[in-house]
Parts: structure tokens; C-alpha cells; sequence
């Protein structure tokens, strides 16, 4: 008797860390899928391609931050500011729009760039602890975005707008970019030292000193590639738009892409990245909610909803980790 | 008049362990110990990393729960759940760290909780100021009691944390390693305190590596060693010699049958003539850092093995830090085949070719989150890849041939680091330097918490890595690893080297010897 429930918990014991292994190298894939196949079931007009065109568009900006999120989690720490480096970069982007549109754009990424070497060097040659580091430029940036631009501002550059509105191939530019950049960023972190040294630095940062890695240039530059992208994705948002908006652009998307990091199952304790889970997280985010809303449940259900999703995410994650 | 009463009172204990055993997960920190600790002494107790003291303080002081054996406080049985009930029943400890509030004045440290209270409970500052002037002067302490704690120094603050454990009525005070950051005179201070303390009845613990002091200061002590009581008895019956042997576990009469170490001592006569022709790989000149290190000189050639030997705390790992620049000097330099190292940057020194092999596998060596493969690679990285884009087949070829000269043994190159053993860990460590292809290394007890047969792998990986000419700095606790090991010992006491054996003199006793002599004479 004694043996045999022994026995049993110790299957149990075998059992259940490869059971959370899967479910947080997979669970966000199985999830994005069991949405897709109720929404194709349940909801009319689901397949639709200007339906499925319009949840990809709104959910890019999402994307685009969480990449760079992504990224800095990864070395532990976190990047508050990107919300209002999308404001910063709306801003710019219609103040230098008299020069044309790309030199405008150049500006915008260039002040997210420049940002995001603020926090860097707060957070890697100062030592501010990031969470208090983006916080302040979180409230500072958007204020300086305000200043420039106080109110919303309209514009008619053709260049600009295509950026936002057309497609090749039935495809978005918006999406397409987005894509490019997944696709950039997957290679970084896989493929070159920069992105080993990132994993290494998050995993370890006094063994990384130890192993002679450059760890303040890496952690300065993760920061820089972050406001970068923040910097894009503003300007991406604000080209669909059609206007320049500081005062509401990017608001409160620091934590979605934090939920899409997390969800797809990237430990906050840093040392690990995973770049294509955290899209799908982003598109589980968008989808859930835009499912809930097609099937007359109000804002409130999605909110609890994802709570609940961030909440069994982050317990596969802590499993995994304590193993 | 208090010693007395009370010193003839009872000779009990105050407080006493009996029969203590404290397990965490693969490790047994305590195996059985028993110590009493009797009013009006004070109580050495030593021993060397991974004795179990600290463990043992933590039982003493609330944090830890023993596992077996009973805490007698007092004549009664006690346990304490947190380090606040056993502070409440009397037991005080002082922490190399002063846990006070430091933006508080010193004179609110002093009588936190305490304070003398005028007319509707509020705080007379006066009478606080008054107060505190007059206890600290009592610790030889003359300050503005109204300035913050934090502008005070290291060892003013120290009193001050010890004027309040005492005037809380404490019976027992735990001190751990108290002078580590103290001026010579602040330790005179110090030690006037504590025989204070001892006279007027109250039981003192004191924990120092630092020989002189448990000497001048101390009447009984306690060696741990392995988590078990190695001695217990009055300190005035223990030479310095046998004290250490009782901490390194050399037993001086033990007759020494050859070695059971892996290393093979026949290159030590071909290579042991230090004749200076031959210009070092790596020296180190005059590394001082206040409190730490006092002028070290190290130099290793190339196919020597060097050992450092000496106690904790004698500035070993320090060098070792110093000389790869991961630890911030006052002064010194170091020389890698001749040529000056940028301070500060363990960057150039690994460039240059000298790489530190830490101590501390699991906080300074491993990348749990990363595999075998990625740990191996990790250091080599820039080398292995064109343009910061890796080459997976050079990453391949490399981390296959190290870990297959290595004999490492992993399920495959991908999986985790952190999930296989101690050995292979360190063997991990070593391929990720050997990836690098250094001149020198320096290995900070590389064999220490790794089974037996790893333990002989790794001691025959460094003989043979010297065989091919690479400088090897040798840290072990281990007396009979350094011996057999290395062809040169330098002894450290105190942040300073105090003794060179080579040839003949590269024995466990000469080693202890030197160890052991009056650090004043």
C-alpha cells in the first residue's frame, strides 16, 4: 500500500515538469489555436479578410514594442518608457514632416534611439535600478512629446499616409514591417554574439563580467535598440492615424507588451528570450479581446480574462525555473 | 560588582547547543554539534568555509531551525522562531554590516525604541542627546550624537550598534568577524569593549579568522570543520600551529604515504628552478586595497603551477580578483608577459590571456538558464563568428573537442548546465577558458565541492595544462591539493604574502608553520 502510492506520486513527479515544459515552450502556440478554431466555428464573418486585416493592423504597434521588451526583459530588467517614446516619436514625426516624410521618420527614430541611450546608461553606467529608471522618462518623455505637440495635429503627406494605409499583395505595410522586424530581431538574438551576450548577461550578469563580456555596452545598447522600436512603432501608428496624437498615443502599452512577453512564457528573471512566442503572445492578447467583443461580452470580461492568461503563464514560467 | 554576582553564581551555560544538526538540500551544514557558551567569556569560534559557523549562528540567533538537537538558553530549552524573539530574550548579534537605520541620528540608533519621553509621550530630545553622549562615551566614542548614523565611521557605527545590543540587556553577544573593516585603533577600542562585556558577565561569541585577535581577545574555542565539532576547550592550551591543523584538518602527526592526489610530481624537478630568466606570464606588483589586500607580489611562469596558501579571509580570492581586474585597487599592477594590464577590465585581462576560474561556481561561473553548449562557448564568442554573427559549426567543433578532452558528461551539448553535476560544471568552467586558449589561469579551488573522481580529473587537467606551458595561480583549501599541486606556495596572511616555499620547504606542515607565525614579530 505504502509502496504503491509511493510509486504513484513519484510518476506524478516525472510526469509534471515536462507537462509544464511543454506548456510553457508551447502553450501560447495551442492557445492562439484553440482561439483561431473557436472564432472560425463560432463567430460569423470571422475569416473575412478585411476582419483579419484589421486585428493584425491594430495589433502591430503591440508587437513592435514587445520585440524590444522582449529584449530587455531578458537581461532582467524592464523598459516602462516605450508608451511615451511612440508619443515622442508622433510628435517629431509631424514637427520635421516639412522636410519630407522620411527625413521625418529618420528624426522620430532617432529621438527613440536617443531615449532609449537614456535609460541605458541610467540603468548600466549609473546603476538605477530600470523599473525606476524608464518610469522616470516614462513620465518625463511624455511630457517633452506634450510640449512639442500640444494638441492633436492632422496632416496630408501622401508618403506617410501610404506608409500607414497600403498594402502590397492584400498584405498591410504595417504587417509587413512588423514581420521584417520579428524576423530581424529573431536573428539578433539567435544568431549573433550581441544576442548570446544578452541571454548571458540576463542569466548571470557577474559571470558574464567574469567571462570578459562588454555587459554596460550590451545592457546600454538594449535599451537603445528598445526606444528604437518604440520609436517605429509610433511613427507606424501615427502614419495609419492619419494624425499626430502625444497626448494619448501609446498609452498604458508598456504593460501590454509586458503581458505579451510574459505570456509567451519569458521569464522576468531574465536569461531566456523568446522572440516568436512573444508575437504570439501579443496575437493571443488581440485575439481574445477582439473575440470577446465580436460575442457582445463588454471590456470589463477581457480584462479579467487576461488576467487569468498572465496569471497561468507566469506559474508555467516559475515552475519551469524552480526545476 | 555584577561579574560577581553573577560569575560565582553559576558556571551553567547561558547558552548551549547540544547534539545540533541542520540539513539543506544536499548538504549536511551541521552534524551533531554541541557547544556551551558560559557567562563572563569570551568564545572563539573558527573554522574554515563550509564549517557550518554562520550556520551555527543562525540557529543561535533565531534564523534557522535546527533539524535535530535541542538549544538550551538560559537551562531551558528555547527555540526561537525569528532573529526578533531571540534578540527580545537577550541574544544580540553584530553583523560585519551594521543593521541600523543609517539616515536616523546616532543617538536615535542608540535608543530606538527607548527613548526618553517628556510630557505627553513625546520625545524629550534633550534628555535623548544627554543620554546618548553619555553611553557611547562610555565605547569610546565621542561624536555629535544628533548627526546621522551613516556619517559616522564603519567602526563608530559598530559601537554604537554594540552600545545598543548591551544596553538592550543582553546576556549574549554574537560577534562575526567584527574587525573586518576596522583602523587598528578602532580594534583596540573594540577589544576594551568586549573584556568590558566579558567582566561584567556577559557571554561573548566571537567569530575572526584573524589569529592575533582571537588570541588577544578570546578564552575559549570552538573549531568547526565539515559541519562537525572538531575541538572545543580552553584557547590558552592550543598553540597557533595545532589550531590550524584542527581548522585545515591536517592531522601533524600524520605520517604522509604519498599522495592521494592526481597530480604527478615529476615535472616539478625540471621545472622547479625558479632562476628568474624567464620572464613571468603573469605578475602581479604591489596590489593594495584598504582592508584586503597590502602589497602583494605574485608572479607565475610559464608551465609553473603556483599555490596560495592561507586561512579564509587572508586575501587569496582577492588576489586572484585583483589580478584579472574584477575587483577595484587602491594601488598595484599587474603584468601580463611583460606588458601592463588596463586596470579594472576583466575584458583585457582575458584579451591578453589571463582568466579566473571563481570560486563561487553557482553565483560567478554558470549561466543556469543557458546549456552546456552556450556555457562553453560563451567567453570565446567574439572569436567564434564573423562580423558578431556566430558560426554554430565552430561552435560545434570547439564545445565537441573540450568536451570530449574534458570528459563532460551531459545527456548532450544542449542540455541546461544547471541540471547536471557539480564536477561537470567545473569542467564546463574550465572549457569555457580553455576556449579562449589563455596563457595563464587562475583557478580558485577548482576541486572544491565536486565527487572524488572529477576531483582527480581536474587535478590531472592541470597538470597537464602546465606540461604545455600554461601559468597556472593554484587557490585550495585543500593543504594536500596545494602541495601536490604546486611547484611554488606563497603564503597569505591579512591581505599580505608572509611567506615563499618552494622546492623542499612545499609541505603541509611548512605551510601551517608559516600560517602560524606571529603576524607582529
Amino acid at each position: 500500500m505504502a509502496e504503491l502510492t509511493s510509486r504513484g506520486s513519484a510518476r506524478v513527479a516525472v510526469l509534471k515538469p515536462q507537462v509544464y515544459a511543454w506548456v510553457q515552450d508551447y502553450g501560447v502556440y495551442a492557445a492562439v489555436l484553440v482561439l483561431l478554431l473557436f472564432n472560425v466555428l463560432f463567430t460569423p464573418h470571422f475569416l473575412d479578410a478585411s476582419n483579419f486585416r484589421t486585428q493584425l493592423v491594430q495589433v502591430t504597434p503591440v508587437v513592435i514594442v514587445s520585440l524590444g521588451m522582449a529584449l530587455v526583459i531578458g537581461t532582467q530588467g524592464i523598459d516602462l518608457s516605450v508608451g511615451s517614446v511612440m508619443a515622442l516619436a508622433a510628435a517629431l514625426t509631424v514637427l520635421y514632416l516639412g522636410y519630407g516624410w522620411l527625413p521625418a521618420v529618420l528624426v522620430a527614430v532617432i529621438g527613440g534611439a536617443v531615449v532609449g541611450a537614456a535609460g541605458g546608461a541610467l540603468v548600466a553606467y549609473v546603476g538605477v535600478q530600470p523599473i525606476v529608471a524608464t518610469l522616470a522618462l516614462l513620465v518625463g518623455i511624455r511630457g517633452l512629446a506634450n510640449v512639442l505637440v500640444p494638441q492633436l495635429v492632422e496632416f496630408r503627406n501622401p508618403g506617410l499616409i501610404a506608409l500607414g494605409s497600403s498594402s502590397v499583395a492584400g498584405i498591410p505595410v504595417i504587417v509587413i514591417i512588423a514581420a521584417a522586424l520579428t524576423v530581424i530581431v529573431l536573428f539578433v538574438v539567435r544568431r549573433t554574439t550581441f544576442g548570446r551576450q544578452v541571454v548571458a548577461i540576463g542569466g548571470n550578469r557577474s559571470a558574464s563580467e567574469l567571462s570578459g563580456l562588454p555587459v554596460k555596452r550590451v545592457l546600454l545598447t538594449v535599451y537603445v535598440i528598445s526606444g528604437l522600436l518604440a520609436a517605429l512603432a509610433g511613427v507606424l501608428a501615427t502614419a495609419r492615424l492619419q494624425a499626430s496624437d502625444p497626448t494619448s498615443l501609446g498609452l498604458f502599452i508598456e504593460l501590454s507588451a509586458i503581458t505579451a512577453v510574459v505570456v509567451g512564457g519569458t521569464p522576468l528573471t531574465g536569461g531566456r528570450i523568446r522572440v516568436l512566442s512573444t508575437v504570439m503572445g501579443a496575437l493571443l492578447m488581440q485575439l481574445l479581446s477582439a473575440t470577446l467583443i465580436k460575442h457582445n461580452l463588454p471590456q470589463s470580461w477581457t480584462q479579467m480574462v487576461q488576467a487569468v492568461i498572465i496569471l497561468a503563464a507566469v506559474y508555467a514560467t516559475r515552475k519551469r525555473g524552480t526545476r | 560588582m555584577r561579574r560577581t554576582d553573577l560569575a560565582e553564581q553559576t558556571d551553567e551555560p547561558v547558552l548551549e547547543a547540544r547534539g545540533i544538526s541542520k540539513r539543506f538540500p544536499g548538504v549536511l551544514a551541521l552534524d551533531g554539534v554541541s557547544l556551551a557558551l558560559r557567562p563572563g567569556e569570551v568564545h572563539a569560534l573558527v573554522g574554515e568555509n563550509g564549517a557550518g559557523k554562520s550556520t551555527l549562528i543562525k540557529v543561535f540567533t533565531g534564523v534557522y531551525r535546527p533539524d535535530e538537537g535541542r538549544l538550551l538558553y538560559k537551562g531551558e530549552p528555547a527555540s526561537f522562531g525569528t532573529p526578533m524573539e531571540a534578540q527580545r530574550a537577550g541574544i544580540s548579534t553584530i553583523y560585519q554590516e551594521v543593521n541600523l537605520v543609517p539616515m536616523m541620528s546616532v543617538a536615535r540608533n542608540l535608543l530606538l525604541g527607548r527613548e526618553p519621553r517628556g510630557r505627553f509621550g513625546v520625545i524629550d530630545t534633550a534628555a535623548m542627546y544627554e543620554e546618548a553622549e553619555r553611553v557611547l562615551a562610555g565605547y569610546g566614542v565621542e561624536t555629535d550624537v544628533r548627526r546621522p548614523l551613516r556619517t559616522l565611521g564603519v567602526g563608530a557605527q559598530q559601537m554604537v550598534a554594540l552600545a545598543r545590543a548591551v544596553s538592550v540587556d543582553a546576556r549574549v553577544v554574537i560577534m562575526d568577524e567584527p574587525t573586518s573593516s576596522l583602523e587598528p585603533r578602532e580594534v583596540e577600542t573594540l577589544f576594551g569593549v568586549i573584556r568590558r562585556l566579558r567582566d561584567s558577565g556577559i557571554a561573548v561569541m566571537y567569530v575572526s579568522h584573524r589569529l592575533d585577535e582571537l588570541y588577544a581577545v578570546c578564552d575559549q574555542v570552538t573549531v568547526l570543520r565539515d559541519g562537525r565539532l572538531a575541538h572545543t576547550g580552553p584557547l590558552a592550551e592550543l598553540d597557533r600551529l595545532k589550531l590550524i591543523s584542527l581548522m585545515l584538518g591536517r592531522d601533524l602527526d600524520e605520517v604522509r604515504s604519498g599522495g592521494m592526489t592526481r597530480f604527478s610530481r615529476d615535472r616539478s624537478s625540471e621545472n622547479r628552478q625558479g632562476d628568474g630568466t624567464r620572464t613571468p606570464v603573469v605578475e602581479a606588483r604591489g596590489l593594495t586595497r584598504k582592508h584586503v589586500l597590502d602589497g602583494v607580489n605574485v608572479s607565475v611562469e610559464p608551465g609553473e603551477v603556483v599555490g596560495l596558501g592561507g586561512l579564509l579571509g587572508a586575501g587569496r580570492t582577492e588576489t586572484a580578483k585583483a589580478i584579472v581586474g574584477a575587483l577595484p585597487l587602491d594601488g598595484g599592477q599587474v603584468l601580463v608577459a611583460g606588458m601592463p594590464l588596463r586596470g579594472g577590465s576583466t575584458a583585457a585581462a582575458i584579451k591578453a590571456g589571463v582568466s579566473l576560474l571563481p570560486e563561487d561556481r553557482k553565483a560567478e561561473g554558470i549561466i543556469p538558464t543557458l546549456s552546456v553548449r552556450e556555457n562553453i562557448a560563451l567567453a570565446a564568442l567574439p572569436s567564434l563568428g564573423r562580423a558578431g554573427v556566430v558560426s554554430e559549426a565552430k561552435i560545434d567543433r570547439v564545445v565537441e573537442i573540450f568536451m570530449r578532452r574534458l570528459r563532460i558528461k551531459a545527456a548532450s551539448p544542449h542540455q541546461l548546465v544547471s541540471e547536471l553535476s557539480g564536477g561537470n560544471q567545473q569542467k564546463v568552467l574550465l572549457a569555457r577558458w580553455l576556449a579562449v586558449r589563455p596563457k595563464a589561469l587562475l583557478l580558485d579551488e577548482p576541486t572544491r565541492g565536486i565527487d572524488v573522481g572529477a576531483k582527480a580529473e581536474v587535478q590531472a587537467l592541470i597538470d597537464e595544462l602546465a606540461q604545455e606551458g600554461l601559468g597556472v595561480l593554484l587557490i585550495s583549501s585543500d593543504l594536500e591539493e596545494l602541495v601536490e599541486g604546486a611547484d611554488r606556495i606563497l603564503v597569505l596572511r591579512e591581505g599580505a604574502v608572509v611567506g615563499e616555499l618552494s622546492g623542499d620547504e612545499v609541505t603541509e606542515e611548512k605551510i601551517m608553520a608559516t600560517i602560524a607565525e606571529q603576524s607582529d614579530g
